[in-house]
């Protein structure tokens, strides 16, 4: 697209399509992306962002963002029980997207995802949704990402965290495992995953509150569940609650170098948190989905 | 001739007295907010087929799910024998009848074979059953705040209904072989177990017959007073659970209700000259707009979340895999589905024969002493029970006769939110965060797209596909 192109290795700077200018221009762009507000200003989050629009950006497909046209999609409010404002925000967010006649948006926040699926179009709002796990497990099938080429995951020992809201909420549980096998790592299911998966804690507005009183933080269960898993500490997964089906004694294994990889913002900060409380942020990575994929095909810059 | 009145004076007395209480409950149901759930049907029959008569959802529980297979195949398949214990019981004494489906032969064979042979494992079953929730350390579902007094008594009531039923039918059984054995008749039929029973039994026709009377008539007066104890426990759920299943919601779990009312208003906020269609109104004239937003009590919820208090044989899967009861805070969704059905029995139709299924005095909340004060929210039902769900629909997932106990938390937090503004204050926050800055975190809507600042990527040529 640019009239030079530079060798493989350097840096290019990418800037990102703001849905005005194509509108201004009379563009229509192929995906919308949503960003989400913990994608636009949660600091760990915005690193997913970046990383994903890499990714847009490396395939090549038409994308735009709405930048700062866009608002919460009401989420929170509406799980908090606030309808009012939940249905605020969601018509201004449908008469912005209606305005540009968007038809196809993409999200890395399963919670974004649910919210404008699910219940935009009571409010005149249909769009196709796609969550950013599904996307990139299509980018992958289609060939257009390889996953070679940047850093290798082979071997690494991986787990992953299903988000309420992607799996429990809208039966998505294989597209991030594809995604994730695709990198050739050694994938270890925790023994309370998909629709058994145990919440990280922070979904139905509990992200901007203290939990109630109780004997331990949800996010604390889950990570000690996600480390005994990835260590294969067959004691600590003994005690768990809560688990439907059991499986096989587990083989132990060094916590270095492993992975807890999420799909969801607020499970990204809750596990993130819960290793830190662990001691264990040395050993133990919290990565989304679009991390891996851009570090394996080698465009993180 | 006696016999066939007293039958027939038992039989009606035993149906009439469970429509009657029936009656209440479909009262009780029909006393929820309106909402249409027609629609769908070979979705729904597809459904109820899997989940209910399938138990697709106990399966995800090998162990439980195996023995509460035997126990309901033997409901099933032991209560054709009844309708054959109803004809004879009607008609059998005046006729000079017994055992009236024996005309079909090798088939009533197969059948009665069948019935003892599921009886047996009924039993055991049930004595499996028992074990689970009465030794020392019972399954941890079949405990906590809401599993005492009645539930806890209630629970065990149906197991020991169960054994006596099976006992009363072997019994009869038994007794009937062995008449016909001393008087050198054949006995249509087999029977596999009661066969191996006939040596406990004395050897005399006369007592023999007289205790085949006894064992028939414990048979089916046994089942006509726990049909009749169904409407007041938690084992009306082999009835209500069908429709329940019928009746559930088929959209994706993540997709919350929206509330017309407030679309209405918002979009006339919006715009001015938006006309707010009139609400619809009731054939007396009478408005069925809802006058508050949200539930505080039975009655704001919608009609299928009060079936569904009738549905919950409280086993506690719900409550098992909720993140936050797990981790030790107060909020269990089987405790707020058990709290509906004690208030609608409360408030409304009650008690059914039994006293309503509470769970005692010494439950959490504080007792009130004006019923009509205490409501479902705050008089059952506590708001730190309410705050604590992370609405991760682990509930919704492992109920197995579909109950959905986070639409009647999100009810209530609307009402304590849009009704009382009695959210915690955290909360506030983070709504005046989304109305002020567009986001629920404090950051100024100016920086919202500050992240594509000085983005770079490793430069790689893009795979070509052929």
């Amino acid at each position: 697209m640019s009239p030079t192109t530079p060798a493989a290795g350097e840096k290019r700077q990418i800037t990102v399509p703001v849905m005005a200018d194509l509108a201004a221009r009379n563009e229509s762009p192929e995906i919308l992306f949503w960003v989400g507000c913990a994608g636009a200003f949660d600091d760990r989050y915005k690193r997913v962002t970046r990383a994903f629009v890499r990714i847009l950006d490396h395939v090549g497909v038409k994308y735009a963002v709405l930048g700062l046209e866009e608002s919460c999609t009401g989420d929170p409010a509406k799980r908090a029980g606030n309808e009012f404002l939940f249905q605020m925000q969601a018509m201004q967010n449908i008469t912005t997207m209606n305005g540009y006649g968007i038809k196809k948006i993409v999200t890395a926040c399963p919670h974004c995802f649910n919210t404008i699926k699910n219940e935009y179009p009571a409010l005149g709002g249909d769009y196709e949704v796609i969550h950013h796990s599904t996307y990139l497990q299509q980018l992958i099938n289609e060939g257009k990402v390889g996953v070679t080429g940047g850093e290798s995951f082979k071997g690494r020992r991986i787990t992953f965290h299903d988000s309420c809201y992607l799996g429990r909420a809208n039966n998505i549980y294989e597209a991030p495992r594809e995604v994730l096998a695709a990198l050739d790592a050694d994938l270890v299911e925790m023994k309370r995953s998909r629709a058994n998966g145990l919440c990280c804690g922070a979904g139905g507005a509990q992200m901007w509150k203290e939990p109630e009183p109780g004997k331990k933080d949800i996010n604390i269960e889950r990570t000690e569940e996600a480390l005994a898993t990835l260590s294969g500490a067959a004691a600590a997964l003994q005690n768990l609650g809560g688990v439907e089906t059991e499986t096989d004694a587990p083989s132990q294994h060094s916590l270095q170098g492993s992975i807890i990889a999420v799909s969801c913002p607020f499970c990204m900060t809750m596990m993130s948190d819960g290793v830190k409380n662990k001691e264990q942020e040395n050993a133990v990575q919290v990565f989304d989905l679009a991390e891996l994929v851009a570090s394996a095909e080698g465009i993180n810059a | 001739m006696l016999q066939s009145i007293l039958f027939l004076l038992l039989l009606v007395a035993a149906f009439g007295l469970f429509a009657w209480q029936v009656r209440k409950i479909w009262a009780n149901i029909h006393v929820g907010r309106e909402r249409d759930m027609s629609g769908h049907p070979a979705e729904r029959f597809r459904k109820t087929l899997l989940v209910a008569f399938g138990q697709q959802k106990m399966f995800k529980r090998l162990t439980p799910a195996l023995l509460h297979l035997v126990v309901y195949v033997g409901f099933l398949v032991i209560n054709i024998e009844v309708i054959e214990i109803v004809i004879d019981g009607l008609f059998g004494n005046i006729f000079g009848f017994h055992r009236s489906l024996k005309f079909l032969g090798p088939v009533y064979d197969v059948l009665m074979a069948t019935n003892e042979i599921l009886a047996a494992l009924v039993i055991i079953a049930v004595a499996a059953f028992w074990w689970r929730r009465n030794r020392t350390n019972p399954v941890k579902r079949f405990t906590g705040v809401e599993l005492r007094a009645w539930p806890k008594l209630d629970a065990n009531v149906i197991l020991y209904i169960e054994v006596i039923l099976m006992v009363a039918l072997f019994f009869m059984n038994t007794a009937d072989l062995k008449m016909h054995q001393m008087l050198g008749e054949e006995m249509p039929g087999t029977f596999p177990v009661s066969s191996l029973l006939v040596g406990l039994l004395p050897s005399d026709a006369g007592t023999l017959h007289v205790l085949e009377r006894i064992g028939w008539w414990a048979h089916i007066t046994g089942i006509f007073i726990f049909l009749n104890y169904l409407p007041s426990s938690k084992h009306f759920h082999i009835i209500i659970s069908f429709p329940n299943v019928w009746y559930s919601r088929l959209v994706p779990q993540g997709q919350f209700s929206n509330v017309e009312s407030i679309t209405h208003e918002v979009k006339a906020m919006m715009d001015p000259s938006y006309v707010v269609p009139p609400a619809p109104t009731a054939p007396d004239g009478s408005t069925l707009a809802p006058t508050s937003f949200g539930a505080k009590d039975v009655e704001d919820l919608p009609w299928t979340n009060l079936m569904n208090a009738y549905s919950c044989t409280e086993c506690g899967r719900c409550t098992s895999v909720c993140p936050a009861n797990l981790t030790g805070k107060l909020l269990s969704p089987r405790k707020i589905i058990m709290d509906t059905r004690d208030r609608m029995e409360e408030k409304y139709e009650s008690p059914l024969i039994f006293r309503p299924n509470q769970y005692g005095p010494e439950a959490k909340h504080e007792p009130v002493t004006d019923l009509m004060e205490a409501t479902l929210l705050r008089g059952k039902v506590t708001p730190e029970e309410l705050w604590a769900c992370t609405t991760c629909n682990a509930c919704v997932e492992s109920c197995p006769v579909n109950i959905n106990p986070l639409e009647s938390i999100i009810e209530m937090r609307r009402f304590l939110v849009l009704e009382e503004s009695a959210a915690p204050n955290s909360l506030n926050v983070m709504f005046s965060n989304i109305e002020n800055n567009g986001a629920p975190w404090a950051f100024s809507p100016s920086d919202r797209f500050n992240w594509a600042d000085d983005l770079f990527a490793a430069e790689k040529p893009a795979v070509t596909v052929a």
